[in-house]
This record gives structure tokens, C-alpha cells and sequence, in this order.
């Protein structure tokens, strides 16, 4: 499989994006640059964390109309399979590939830390290898992951098995207490209908060895 | 030609900055204060149109890329300089 990873300036999770699909996954990674107009015949792309173009305005909004992007926009309506994590997760939102928006954490702090998220659906491009109910230990780290969507969006992701991941406890439940930012229905992971674009705010790819702390990640790359 | 865009949270969006700040105006004793929210006021600067088309201009810009209209509301003004 040949991946895709973008680097926008000030993205800063590309180059683990790389080494979790190269070193420990095996598969071959390619770079793209925000200017690339050609994604080079990649099977798929990832639009990794980071502060692109200094999230001026709001996060996401500027890369959303790099040359890179218009591109992505074109490979996702094909059915090309697309994962933004984080920062990518804000920048597929701004670009209308999935609904809603990230806002400031509701503690208004930058969030550090490892949290559970449960898997609502194997029914995307990157959850096909999981469970449904199974929970992941994944890190998050970010100041503005707080989802919201208006309410028919949210009714429409709900009734149409849109949401892929919800913020959890350690028996599984989606309570006030394991949301760490605030999120709507305690979302932190949502795809379109199709299927092929997941945006998520936790950071699979940092967690793909047990040294740093665990290998859950490597489930959403691992049967794409 | 300058163009006032205030951009603000819609009122359904919870705006915790705005509600950190109430809470601090609270602290220093203005009791008066029942709600702050918090937006954006940018001055955009535009040459060769006329008031008319500069209006739809600034609308444009905001939809598509100066507001975010699933968590945000604008309006502007035009005024000569």
C-alpha cells in the first residue's frame, strides 16, 4: 500500500505519520507537499497533526485552500480513502469532506494525555480491522477539539452510523467525566457517508509501539 | 474603501472564552455583566470597486473563508477612508 502524507508548513506529526506507516507498519510512505498539485498515484492519504499555517484564523482554514488540498478534495469524492488526524481532522472539517467543526477545549487548556475512545463503526476505510464496541487507548493532544455540529447534523451522523469514535471510560461508557474537550455526544471521530474520509482528534500514529505506551494505533492502518 | 468584519460565535456554540471573561468581570465586581462572547474584527482594505460591489465581494469572502458558518456569524460594514 502507498501512502500519501502531507506536510503543510507547520504540520509537525508528518514525519510520524511516516515512521508509523514505514518502520513499524511496513508499508511505503511518500511525502506530499502543500504546493503538489499531484498526489503522485498514492492508494491514500493521510493529513496528519500540527499547526498548519499557524492555524491563523481558525485551525484549518488556511490549508484547506492550498493546491494540496484541491487535489485531496478530488481523490476523496472518487472514494479515495482519507484520514486527518488532528489538525487533519480540523482541516477535512473546514474543507466540507466531513461536517461539523473543532472549537476551543471547553476547559479552554491544551489537552495532553492518553484516552479511551470506542470504536462505534467498522464500517470505514479505517476500521475495518476493529470491533464494533472495541476500545482503543490512544493519546490526544490539542486546544481546539471540541466538536460541534448543529442539531439535524448531529441527528443525521447518529441515525446514519457516522460517528467512529466517542470519547469513553474504562468500562466503555461515553460519560461526562472521560470527554476530555467538551465534545458533542462525546464525538471524536466522525466519517462521511461514504465512508473513505475519517477525521479524528486523538493521534493513532503515536501509538504504534508499546515502548511509548501502547500499539492501538496501528489497527486504523493496518487493513485499509 | 475599508471593510469592518466583526465575526462572532454563533449563539447556539458554547463560547468559553466568552464565559472566562464574564466570570473575570464578575471577579472585579460588574455584576452588571450577563454575557460575554468573544469574536473576530478584521479591517480588509479594498481598491478599485464601487460601495455596491465591494459589498458583495466582503459577503463572498466571508462565506468562504473569513467566517465558518457552522460555528460563526458575520456581518460588515463598508466605509470610505
Amino acid at each position: 500500500m502507498k501512502w500519501g502524507v502531507v506536510t503543510f508548513p507547520g504540520s509537525n506529526d508528518d514525519r510520524d505519520a511516516c515512521y508509523c506507516l514505514e518502520t513499524v507498519l511496513g508499508q511505503q510512505a511518500i511525502s506530499l507537499w502543500h504546493k503538489d498539485r499531484d498526489l503522485k498515484g498514492v492508494d491514500a492519504v493521510v493529513l496528519p497533526g500540527g499547526f498548519s499555517y499557524g492555524d491563523y484564523l481558525r485551525c484549518g482554514a488556511i490549508a484547506r485552500f492550498s493546491p494540496v488540498m484541491q487535489s485531496v478534495v478530488e481523490f476523496a469524492e472518487a472514494g479515495g480513502p482519507v484520514i486527518g488526524m488532528c489538525n487533519g481532522f480540523q482541516i477535512l472539517c473546514e474543507a466540507g469532506l466531513l461536517p461539523g467543526a473543532l472549537v476551543r477545549n471547553r476547559s479552554l487548556s491544551f489537552i495532553c494525555e492518553w484516552v479511551r475512545i470506542r470504536v462505534e463503526t467498522p464500517r470505514t476505510a479505517f476500521t475495518a480491522s476493529c470491533r464494533q464496541g472495541e476500545i482503543l487507548r490512544i493519546p490526544i493532544k490539542h486546544g481546539e477539539g471540541f466538536y460541534v455540529a448543529d442539531e439535524a447534523t448531529l441527528k443525521m451522523l447518529e441515525d446514519n452510523g457516522q460517528v467512529v469514535f466517542r470519547y469513553v471510560n474504562e468500562v466503555g461508557e461515553a460519560t461526562e467525566a472521560a470527554n476530555p474537550n467538551g465534545a458533542l455526544h462525546n464525538i471524536a471521530g466522525v466519517t462521511n457517508a461514504r465512508g473513505n474520509v475519517v477525521g479524528l482528534m486523538p493521534h493513532p500514529e503515536h501509538a504504534v509501539e508499546s515502548l511509548l505506551g501502547g500499539e492501538d494505533g496501528r489497527r486504523l492502518f493496518c487493513r485499509v | 474603501m475599508l471593510a469592518k468584519v466583526y465575526i462572532t460565535p454563533k449563539k447556539a456554540i458554547l463560547d468559553p472564552q466568552g464565559k472566562a471573561i464574564a466570570n473575570s468581570l464578575h471577579a472585579l465586581n460588574y455584576a452588571e455583566v450577563s454575557d460575554v462572547r468573544m469574536g473576530k474584527y478584521l479591517e480588509v482594505r479594498l481598491s478599485g470597486l464601487s460601495r455596491m460591489q465591494a459589498g458583495q465581494r466582503v459577503e463572498e469572502m466571508c462565506r468562504r473563508l473569513l467566517a465558518n458558518l457552522v460555528i460563526e456569524d458575520f456581518y460588515f460594514e463598508i466605509v470610505e477612508e
